[in-house]
């Protein structure tokens, strides 16, 4: 149980069951879909930028496991208030946190709650689990069109 | 006969990964749907042809080459008997079934279906029997059709019989559903379609690693298999046809081992089944495939189904004891397969859980997205039952699934 509890930390399974921001904006400009053609799992993005590319607002829907629903649900948290290179930058790193080697310590206290996700790189079939909603992000940052169709790596 | 007896203590002897561990645990192995194991003997009679007898098939004139041959072409007799195929002549080797179903697909269905036309199939069929008849259909401008299925998991045969069309120009079917288990009534369902004299095409991935099958009998004209599913290799398959459909069918790939003669003016090609077998084939995966016909039949198909069926029933029984637990696939003939829901709890983190425990089960669309849409999920976890599971085992995955509940309650 020490191991699971390592990867479902206590932050995640709140997440899980209640996500944040778990909506679709009315507002929205900007939207895009993540989509996890391994598992079937979707989710959508939706968010309000200002003419910076500033989010001021963000939600998402959709329904995954627990670890793309809780990094989704952080994720929404952390990304209001932020420019498109802080969110980008973010991503990487978080990236680098999830896909590091599992015997170096995961420290990354620039994350901050970012960081209850360490447990992940254990499991690299849940990697995508966490970035789906992240990929969703970046696309719809970077892509001014409707819709855009995310396939995680 | 005898009252099924299977010593599975003794067949788990025979399956050398059953005694490795899985994160520090006995394994428990309830993925054979996906995938079954391979017992010693599949692995040596591969080991044995490569240390022994290995030369390429139908080509050398010494004698390692005439022994390869006669193993390999022996397997083909051997399947033959397996299924009750009329002629070994009508068994073709592929990849997998997936192959198997292309090949009815370029070979037979394609210069038969017009625009208008109609492929029927089920709303349980794998991705493997779903992709090549959409493909097909939008190619040739035809209509891709589905039987429904009620709640349960069966398909309405009313429905079905309904959509066989003067138009429709193939019907093809799971024997049994790898997600629901189901075992289709095929002999009923053959019988609706030839009495219009629809050819119709049998997936029988999940029919051969549990039920006896007579394709004679059965009265189908295409019967498809998958060996790696059947403790044999991956990487080799069976599509079974009927000898006069396999002599009229143009080939499927060409090069060599697939001609009579090639000249630069003209090519004749071999008769079935070799018609269908360009290039060098599969041999070690054919020789693996004998052998686990051999166990099979060994430890007997019907004693086989009985201690699946058993398992079935015990498990089904411990799975309805955990509240929050929804079971899909309710069909009064059902092979062993369980597929579930925590309330709650997506599959996969339940596929999480249970490894950390040492079980290992399939959680997600089991390519059957259809299915999984039908029933208004996007994933599913699935445990299925072989001959070298347990009562344990299921035990196993029972405690393992509480504790499952226990972290995300
Ligand atoms: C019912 C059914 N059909 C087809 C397949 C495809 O088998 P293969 O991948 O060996 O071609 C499977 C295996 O997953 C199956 O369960």
């Amino acid at each position: 149980m020490d191991d699971l509890r390592e990867l479902y930390q206590t932050t995640i399974l709140d997440h899980n069951k209640s996500p944040r921001n778990f909506r679709e904006l009315e507002d929205a400009n900007r939207r895009a879909e993540g989509y996890n053609p391994l598992c079937g799992d979707k989710l959508t993005v939706t968010l309000l930028v200002d003419a910076d590319d500033r989010v001021e607002d963000v939600g998402f829907v959709g329904s995954g496991c627990a670890i793309s629903t809780a990094s989704a649900s952080i994720m929404t948290e952390f990304a209001k208030g932020k420019s498109r290179a802080e969110i980008e930058e973010t991503f990487e790193r978080f990236h680098e946190l999830l896909t590091g080697s599992p015997s170096e310590p995961a420290e990354a206290p620039e994350l901050g709650k970012l960081a209850v996700f360490a447990g992940v790189r254990e499991y690299p079939l849940r990697v995508k689990c966490a970035t789906l909603a992240w990929h969703a992000l970046k696309a719809a940052l970077e892509n001014r069109e409707e819709m855009t169709l995310v396939k995680t790596e | 006969m005898s009252v099924a007896s299977l010593d599975v203590e003794s067949v788990r002897r025979d399956f050398p990964i059953l005694s490795h561990c899985m994160r520090g645990q006995p394994l428990v192995y309830l993925d054979s749907a996906s995938s079954a194991q391979k017992p010693r003997a599949v692995l040596d009679a591969m080991d044995e042809l490569y240390t022994q007898g290995y030369a390429n098939v139908h080509r050398g004139l010494y004698e390692l080459a005439e022994w390869a041959t006669s193993h390999y072409e022996g397997v083909r007799d051997k399947v033959a008997r397996f299924i009750g195929a009329a002629d070994p002549r009508e068994i073709v080797f592929v990849r997998n079934v997936t192959e198997g179903i292309n090949l009815v697909a370029h070979s037979f269905v394609r210069e038969r279906l017009g625009s208008g036309d109609e492929i029927l199939i089920s709303a349980m069929e794998h991705h493997a029997n779903i992709v090549p008849w959409q493909i097909l259909c939008e190619q040739a401008g035809a209509q891709l059709r589905v039987a429904p299925i009620d709640d349960r998991g069966e398909i309405l045969v009313e429905e079905f019989e309904k959509l066989l069309s003067p138009r429709t120009r193939l019907v093809a079917l799971a024997h049994v559903s790898n997600v629901l288990g189901t075992v289709n009534p095929i002999r009923e369902l053959i019988a609706l379609a030839r009495e219009r004299e629809i050819p119709i095409l049998i997936d029988g991935a999940q029919g051969v690693p549990h039920l006896p099958v007579d394709v004679q009998e059965l009265g189908c004209d295409f019967y498809g298999f998958t060996g790696h599913k059947l403790f044999g290799p991956t990487g080799v398959g069976v599509i079974w046809g009927r000898l006069p459909l396999l002599d009229a069918m143009p080939p499927y790939q060409s090069g060599g081992d697939m001609i009579e003669s090639v000249r630069f003016e003209k090519t004749t090609f071999a008769p079935p089944p070799h018609k269908f077998e360009a290039g060098t084939p599969n041999i070690a995966g054919v020789i693996g495939l004998g052998a686990a016909i051999d166990y099979v039949n060994g430890l007997g198909i019907r004693n086989i189904a009985a201690w699946e069926h058993g398992l079935l029933e015990y498990a089904t029984e411990a799975l309805e004891s955990i509240g929050k637990l929804r079971i899909y696939g309710k069909a009064k003939n059902k092979a062993a397969v369980l597929s579930f829901a925590l309330d709650g709890v997506h599959p996969h983190d339940i596929g999480t859980v249970l490894d950390q425990e040492g079980v290992a089960i399939r959680a997600g669309h089991h390519c059957a997205q259809p299915l999984m849409e039908r029933f208004g999920v996007s994933a599913m976890a699935r445990a299925s039952l072989s001959i070298y599971n347990t009562r344990d085992d299921v035990d196993r995955l029972v405690r393992a699934l509480h504790k499952t509940l226990e972290l995300f309650g």
